[in-house]
């Protein structure tokens, strides 16, 4: 039997299935829902037993259209820089508030994705979150927290 | 019935819901031309904004976001031989080369009245079919419930992915694990929180359809180095020729709109077939239908097989609702997005909506309808306008998408934690999707997660925990042996195919 990225994958989710499993057995019901017929851990069960029948015939079954990605050819490079300024972004949007931490994440999202005209980058970056936050704050009454704009005197 | 109508019209009619008919149509439009970005990823993006509205007016704008990226997927297709979902594919075999012709403007026309009159022979059936099934679903109990919900699972995973049915099946699992987290609706017992008070109320709906869809199609795009501006560029976006279509090419679409949408609608409601299918269908069975000269123009620009899976894809949305409404179970990716929608709105979907809310079930089958017209009036001259977006840069467009997913969340919870959560669980997506995973299942089984578990409950209490309940009842037996058919026939195509490698290199 080849290994291939499917059956690993797979293989990963019949190991989730498992530990899934062991944690709905741990699940603490009332002591006189322990033996009814129903209980909070009653689907979780099944759904674990269901999560470790399908992954299992996956990996035992022969595959019949396997798919190899060739790594090669993926941009995991620009991907993980994306993904690292949304989680900064996501770091930072309370702190810093919603318009600096915004437009950072624009600019430098258009910047590792290749975009290098920064009349463009300018326009749909800081004016563009500032209509953007109009709309929401002052059309929609959406509330949006913002300390450095509140600081600064501009929000209320 | 009259009087529902009426209901939904005044509803449909005020002026906040036109325009969000009208917005609805043209965002969807335009995010469902994008290749890749289909109609589940507009409606994701647009369930933060509807949470603003009262039910009617949210749900209106989700239709209208709905019907516009099928039509804008359409454009795609015509335009540049790129669906942007893969109910329009059949749409290329004939728009794609009329365009090449310089017919790109009339393409566009066939595809538009060949929708609208979809849509419209199956609105009709709509209204006749959802008060009927409704009044029929009032007789279905707990066991038949969620016998009919493991039903749509299985169909999803078997129709909607071909040849994936264990992975699709393995989507479904996880689905419902992950809509398993938080606490237990009866007992209020945690289950799954690990401690963690953010995950005490369990995993938001829009979270994980976000992540899941708009976040990791984006990130697909980048990791795929796909560029979905590159194609546009080489066609002229703005000199479509004209949209005029002849008394010739009218003739031949007036014999095809109707057996196509009777096949469309009927398709629409069976669970898990949707658009893909029926236009598959329809585009087969008009190339039966026609004259063997007609035959010979299918693939190089034929005005039936062109108006044939049009039709059949809108009449297939207008059908895959009436499931939706009236049994409380959505049949496709894209309504189960609705469904969680709904829930969110506070409104159970089901036979009992149609007395309890009939101002949203009506409203939401009128609008469907005006939906319809406002794309025929305003996107199908606005086309040339609307194409130019097709050659807007991945630079920008990716960056915008990850903007507003994550506003999306953060606006609706205010909290770092449902941002972080959704970044995982959209780079899990991406992974997946690379290796073929399907991403309509899982939503659908999360979904359906909290209604299966509370059925299974039911049926297991009444019986004593005995699962006699799956055969006591005809009807459970029915949905019971419908479902282990369509399992013996998945693992049957499974052993009997030949083996294919395929390799996907970009």
């Amino acid at each position: 039997m080849k290994i291939n990225s499917v059956k690993l994958i797979s293989l990963l989710f019949f190991i989730l299935s498992a530990f899934y499993l062991y944690t709905a057995h741990q699940i603490q019901v009332f002591a006189f829902d322990e033996n009814a017929p129903f209980n909070a851990k009653t689907f979780p069960i099944y759904l674990g037993y269901a999560g470790m029948f399908f992954s299992g015939l996956k990996i035992a079954l022969p595959d019949q259209n396997p798919i190899e990605v060739d790594p090669t050819y993926l941009e995991f490079k620009k991907t993980i820089l994306l993904v690292f300024t949304m989680i900064v972004y996501g770091a930072t949007i309370l702190k810093v508030g919603f318009f600096l931490s915004t437009s950072l994440f624009l600019v430098f999202s258009y910047y590792f994705l290749g975009e290098r005209r920064w009349k463009y980058i300018i326009i749909f970056s800081f004016p563009f979150v500032a209509i953007f936050m109009y709309l929401l704050h002052g059309v929609l009454a959406v509330y949006l927290r913002d300390p450095l704009l509140k600081y600064i005197g501009i929000m209320g | 019935m009259i009087e529902g109508i009426l209901i939904g019209l005044k509803t449909a009619l005020s002026f906040q819901n036109l325009m969000m008919v009208m917005i609805g149509c043209f965002a969807g439009t335009i995010i469902g031309m994008l290749p890749g970005l289909g109609p589940m990823t507009a409606i994701a993006l647009m369930i933060p904004i509807t949470y603003g509205f009262d039910p009617a007016t949210g749900l209106i704008l989700m239709a209208g976001v709905y019907y516009g990226a099928v039509f804008g997927g359409s454009t795609s297709s015509i335009l540049i031989n790129a669906p942007g979902v893969p109910g329009t594919v059949a749409t290329s075999f004939d728009g794609y080369p009329m365009a090449q012709q310089g017919k790109a403007g009339k393409a566009l026309a066939i595809a538009a009245y060949s929708s609208f009159a979809g849509g419209t022979i199956s609105a009709i059936f709509l209204l006749i079919a959802a008060p009927s099934l409704s009044k029929i679903s009032l007789s279905f109990r707990s066991p038949d419930y969620f016998g009919l919900m493991i039903l749509g699972l299985t169909a999803v995973a078997a129709f909607s992915s071909k040849g994936n049915f264990l992975k699709a099946m393995m989507m479904c699992v996880l689905g419902l694990m992950l809509a398993s987290v938080g606490q237990d609706t009866l007992s209020d017992i945690p289950r799954f929180t690990f401690n963690n008070m953010n995950l005490s109320d369990g995993i938001s709906f829009v979270l994980v359809v976000m992540a899941t869809f708009a976040m990791s199609e984006a990130l697909t795009i980048i990791i795929k180095g796909n560029d979905p501006s590159k194609a546009a560029k080489q066609i002229s976006l703005t000199d479509l020729g004209s949209i005029k279509v002849n008394k010739e090419e009218t003739k031949q679409m007036a014999a095809t709109i109707p057996r196509s949408s009777i096949l469309g609608f009927i398709i629409g409601v069976l669970p898990g077939a949707g658009a893909t299918i029926a236009s598959f269908l329809a585009y087969g069975m008009e190339r039966n239908f026609v004259k063997s000269e007609e035959k010979e123009k299918f693939g190089k620009g034929s005005v039936q097989g062109l108006s044939a899976p049009e039709t059949a894809n809108n009449a297939a949305c207008s059908g895959s609702f009436v499931p939706l409404l009236t049994l409380g179970i959505p049949g496709s990716g894209t309504t189960a997005v609705m469904l969680g929608a709904l829930l969110g709105f506070g409104i159970q979907p089901g036979p009992r909506l149609y007395q309890t809310n009939p101002d949203i079930f009506w409203s939401v089958i009128m609008s469907m309808y005006i939906g319809m017209v406002v794309l025929l009036i305003l996107n199908l001259p606005l086309i040339p306008y609307i194409a130019r977006i097709l050659a807007v840069p991945r630079t920008f467009l990716i960056p915008m998408i990850l903007f507003f997913s994550v506003t999306g969340i953060y606006l609706m919870s205010f909290n770092n934690f449902d941002i972080f959560l959704m970044i995982g669980i959209a780079v899990i997506a991406t992974a997946l999707r690379l290796y073929d995973f399907p991403m309509p299942p899982l939503i659908l089984a999360f979904v359906l997660g909290g209604l299966m578990e509370e059925n299974l409950r039911r049926s297991l209490l009444i019986s004593d925990g005995s699962w006699s309940f799956l055969w006591d009842r005809p009807l459970t037996l029915i949905i019971m042996l419908t479902i282990i058919l369509i399992v013996c026939l998945q693992c049957y195509k499974s052993f009997k195919k030949t083996p294919n490698v395929a390799k996907t290199s970009q």
